[in-house]
């Protein structure tokens, strides 16, 4: 009982953090039709100015054992993370995406392959192959209680990862933005027809989802302190899988499907395939387009002849 | 010649290919310039790139359908083509004293390993095709990225290929002949086919589906036809890819070697045969290029995989066709324009 | 026995019902005109026809067979060919090319035989482009057979339709629109083509349109659609005078 109650929090912490990127990718597919290669690598993004963030504060703070203190940097390390990876979504959407959305598909996916590797790779070339120590931003703690071990860090991912979905759900249901969202990603001609400025939304909208991928990052950082400019390949492709899991545009199902897809692997990673490799996690995806493409939440479009 | 029957026009066709290809081979053996086995690697590679970029050219040129896991079908006919050879092939031909009858039996061997590896690839081709190819676009993308992973996987955990090791000792028996043997063959199947019915159907499927279906075209059984047909070849370069580097390891076949074939096939123009032919050779020469040019960077870092990176955007951004787009180096060279547009009050938009 | 037999059809898209219990018999050598407003679901019929959807009741026969579980190409097979309400031509194809797609069923042939080029293939191809050429020829369109589908005038590209359709030898002809975006010149020319081909290759023809002129003047028999349901069947005159179809095109007549 301890062991599956220990997988079942360890699930739901990791899933969390591939709900935070799986919701980048279910709204830019939701609005553009795009599957955004690149998403995975902004998450890596994230965990890098974290990372640089993180190390230049503590060297410059002396005092990081005051708590309030290290909170506030903490926080602030995070929305500097946010701001940049906003700031790569939106110029990724603008110099890579917009151009080419009336060229034929294959076009913005091998840009968008493009993009992913000139994170990677460029990653590799600036920052260096070899995984870095992501730093503790805030003190750790170990916590035990009923027989399961977990650290604050677990529950810092969880109350964050809350917290911005929560955010996320305001804006996309409580707002004009959010509204003009969902608009454009029923009908992109439609919407433009009414007045809302489609290229303004489709830029918020990446630079929200690369936001939400930044605090993944860091929070990724925080619970996997290794960290490598390759890390958002495998985290990326499961928050995918999830993405489709839960329906690929709907946002409340990306949240669901981050939460399964980490359950399952926390609780396949106690079991005999305890490698989750990415060809786990494309049997599971190839499984899920094959038998039901439109997964837990997602309509069936048919196409209109 | 018209008169001759078919099967002896072809006949002639293919021996006098044959010809020239045995003078090329000799010829190249014949040039005593220092680093020519240089050259000549990178030659033999590039024959092995085109046979990869035009059989993925069939699929996601004229048959439309993206196809992200080319890489895998030529593991599968690597593996299964050297898996042959050194466990059976080899040591039966070693047996022989050196001579005519050996090299009679050992060449007779490769072409049937080659051929086996082409076919069971081809076989993976149907088994992932079928199910796969009820998709649309982005999705099926993404499902042949993830065959051709586990593919690569599952290969990873056969022990007596080598898993990670790799599959070394591998008989060298692929060579410029066999090679471009197979260019030519490659190149002679997706020409003929394009300008065949089977062709017409490909490309109508590749137009618009509903109106190919509603044409009479059972799309799905073209679809998997053409993926048949594109891994059969991707498994043959593979076959021929392992006889020729003698060392087989599952990294060679990451979803990265699959895009470059991806890259290839577009950069050359979508649907076009000879585009593909010249963006392989473009392609493959490339990193060697920058490879030279690297002393003059002034960087110790292997920069090479951002500035091709860089490269594919600007490429996508500026000629998302490619450079021949769907016609034909002739076509282009010749100056035809495309088929001629109407007089001034026309509604076209080309 | 009648070429088409459509019993009960009824289809949902969700919570729509898009035709409801539709029935429709026609026998060969008929022309029969299918009307109605707007999102009547003119076209949903001509693609459960020609088994672009699968109704969810009723059943479907042609010259006997029910084709209500076919996929489209078989239909075809069985002699049904159509054209499109938005014009889906092969653009990038020649004209020629696209009307020789039209006919695939009767001159295909192995991958085989087009790798090798065997007499079979060289047969089959010769009789295609044969056929081809005369079909562009009855439609006036053999002088433009190399150009790209994509840079004919409109009105080229409905004829082209109409050809590639020709090409797969039905039986029966199903023409979505085929008068839309013409002028009156180009509708008086259309209207004696369909009668042209009509007898001359014997065909049955089910046209929508919305072209008063074209409709009355060529159908000899209409049924009129509305939300999905038949209100009125007969022939031209019948169907003019009709109360209940006056009402579903102009609304109720005002009191006076």
């Amino acid at each position: 009982m301890q062991a599956f109650l220990q997988n079942l929090l360890n699930g739901i912490a990791v899933g969390a953090i591939y709900a935070l990127i799986a919701l980048g990718y279910t709204m830019v597919y939701g609005i553009l039709k795009l599957i955004n290669f690149a998403h995975g690598d902004v998450f890596m993004l994230g965990s890098f100015v974290g990372y640089y963030a993180g190390r230049f504060a503590i060297a410059h703070m002396q005092n990081t054992s005051g708590t309030w203190t290290s909170w506030i940097v903490a926080g602030a390390i995070m929305l500097l993370a946010m701001a940049a990876c906003g700031l790569f979504g939106y110029l990724n959407e603008r110099i890579a995406y917009r151009p080419l959305r009336n060229a034929p598909r294959i076009a913005s996916l091998i840009t968008a392959i493009g993009v992913s590797f000139f994170l990677e790779y460029g990653g590799q070339f600036v920052f260096g192959p070899d995984p870095k120590f992501f730093p503790q931003l805030v003190e750790k703690h170990v916590l035990q209680f009923g027989g399961i071990t977990t650290t604050n860090y677990q529950l810092i991912v969880l109350v964050v990862a809350i917290i911005f979905m929560a955010i996320l759900q305001y804006i996309v249901y409580g707002t004009k933005f959010g509204r003009a969202m969902r608009a454009v990603s029923f009908n992109y001609e439609s919407a433009s027809l009414m007045g809302i400025p489609t290229d303004r939304i489709i830029s918020l909208t990446f630079v929200l989802g690369s936001a939400l991928a930044a605090v993944a990052g860091i929070l990724f950082g925080l619970s996997y302190p290794k960290i490598d400019p390759l890390m958002g390949i495998l985290p990326g492709l499961k928050a995918f899988v999830a993405a489709v899991l839960g329906g690929i545009g709907n946002v409340p199902g990306a949240v669901v499907g981050g939460l399964l897809i980490g359950l399952i692997e926390s609780f396949v990673s106690g079991s005999r395939f305890s490698n989750f490799t990415p060809a786990i996690a494309f049997v599971i995806l190839i499984g899920i387009l094959l038998f039901r493409p439109s997964g837990l939440f997602g309509k069936y479009e048919a196409e209109k002849v | 010649m018209k008169r001759l029957p078919w099967w002896l026009r072809d006949l002639i066709y293919g021996a006098i290919f044959i010809a020239a290809l045995i003078g090329a081979s000799f010829g190249m053996d014949a040039i005593h310039i220092v680093g020519i086995a240089y050259y000549q690697r990178i030659i033999v590679l590039m024959g092995i790139n085109i046979i990869l970029a035009v059989s993925l050219n069939i699929i996601n040129g004229h048959a439309g359908q993206f196809s992200l896991g080319h890489a895998g079908f030529m593991a599968i006919g690597a593996y299964f083509a050297a898996f042959l050879t050194y466990f059976y092939f080899a040591p039966y031909v070693n047996k022989f004293p050196v001579g005519t009858e050996q090299f009679v039996l050992q060449n007779a061997l490769l072409l049937v390993a080659v051929l086996l590896g082409g076919a069971l690839a081809a076989l993976a081709g149907y088994l992932v095709g079928l199910p796969s190819l009820r998709l649309r676009g982005d999705y099926l993308a993404i499902v042949t990225l993830g065959f051709g992973e586990i593919i690569r996987v599952i290969i990873l955990n056969i022990d007596k290929i080598g898993a990670a090791r790799g599959f070394t000792g591998i008989p060298n028996w692929a060579n410029f002949f066999w090679v471009y043997l197979f260019c030519g063959v490659t190149i002679l199947i997706s020409w003929r086919l394009v300008q065949s019915s089977v062709g017409r159907a490909f490309l109508a499927i590749r137009e618009d589906e509903i109106a190919a279906e509603a044409m009479g075209v059972d799309a799905t059984r073209y679809k998997v036809k053409a993926f048949i047909i594109g891994s059969f070849l991707a498994g043959v370069s593979g076959g021929l890819f392992a006889h020729f580097m003698m060392y087989l390891n599952p990294d060679m076949f990451r979803f990265l070697k699959s895009f470059e074939v991806v890259v290839m096939v577009v950069l050359g123009g979508l649907g076009s045969i000879s585009g593909s032919i010249v963006a392989a050779i473009i392609l493959t020469y490339l990193p060697e290029g920058l490879r030279l040019a690297k002393p003059f960077l002034h960087i110790e870092k292997d920069p090479r995989m951002v500035i091709y990176s860089i490269m594919l955007i600007v490429l996508m951004l500026t000629r998302p066709q490619g450079l021949l787009g769907r016609r034909e180096l002739w076509q282009v060279l010749s100056r035809r324009k495309e088929a001629p547009t109407e007089e001034p009050d026309a509604t076209s938009r080309s | 026995m009648p070429l088409l037999e459509a019993k009960n059809v009824t289809i949902r898209f969700g919570g729509l019902t898009a035709v409801s219990d539709f029935n429709l018999t026609i026998e060969p050598h008929e022309l029969v005109g299918l009307i109605g407003p707007n999102g009547a679901g003119k076209t949903t019929i001509f693609n459960i026809l020609t088994g672009v959807y699968k109704p969810d009741e009723g059943a479907i026969f042609v010259n006997g067979k029910a084709t209500r579980n076919c996929k489209p190409f078989d239909i075809t097979a069985l002699g049904v060919a159509r054209t499109f309400q938005n014009i889906r031509l092969f653009k990038e194809l020649t004209v020629l090319d696209n009307v020789k797609i039209g006919g695939h069923l009767h001159y295909k042939y192995p991958s085989a035989s087009a790798v090798l080029h065997t007499n079979r293939f060289h047969g089959a191809e010769s009789i295609a482009e044969a056929d081809a050429i005369e079909l562009l020829r009855i439609f006036n369109l053999e002088k433009r057979a190399q150009f790209y589908a994509r840079n004919l005038p409109y009105g080229d590209q409905r004829r082209l339709e109409i050809a590639r359709a020709m090409a797969v030898r039905p039986k029966l002809l199903l023409l979505d629109e085929p008068a839309a975006g013409l002028n009156t010149g180009e509708t008086i020319e259309l209207m004696a083509k369909i009668h042209e081909i009509r007898d001359r290759f014997n065909l049955t023809i089910l046209l929508i349109e919305h072209n008063m002129e074209l409709v009355m003047g060529i159908c000899e028999r209409i049924v009129v659609l509305n939300f999905g349901k038949t209100i009125a069947q007969g022939t031209p005159e019948q169907v003019r005078s009709n109360p209940v179809v006056i009402e579903a095109y102009l609304g109720e007549p005002v009191e006076a």
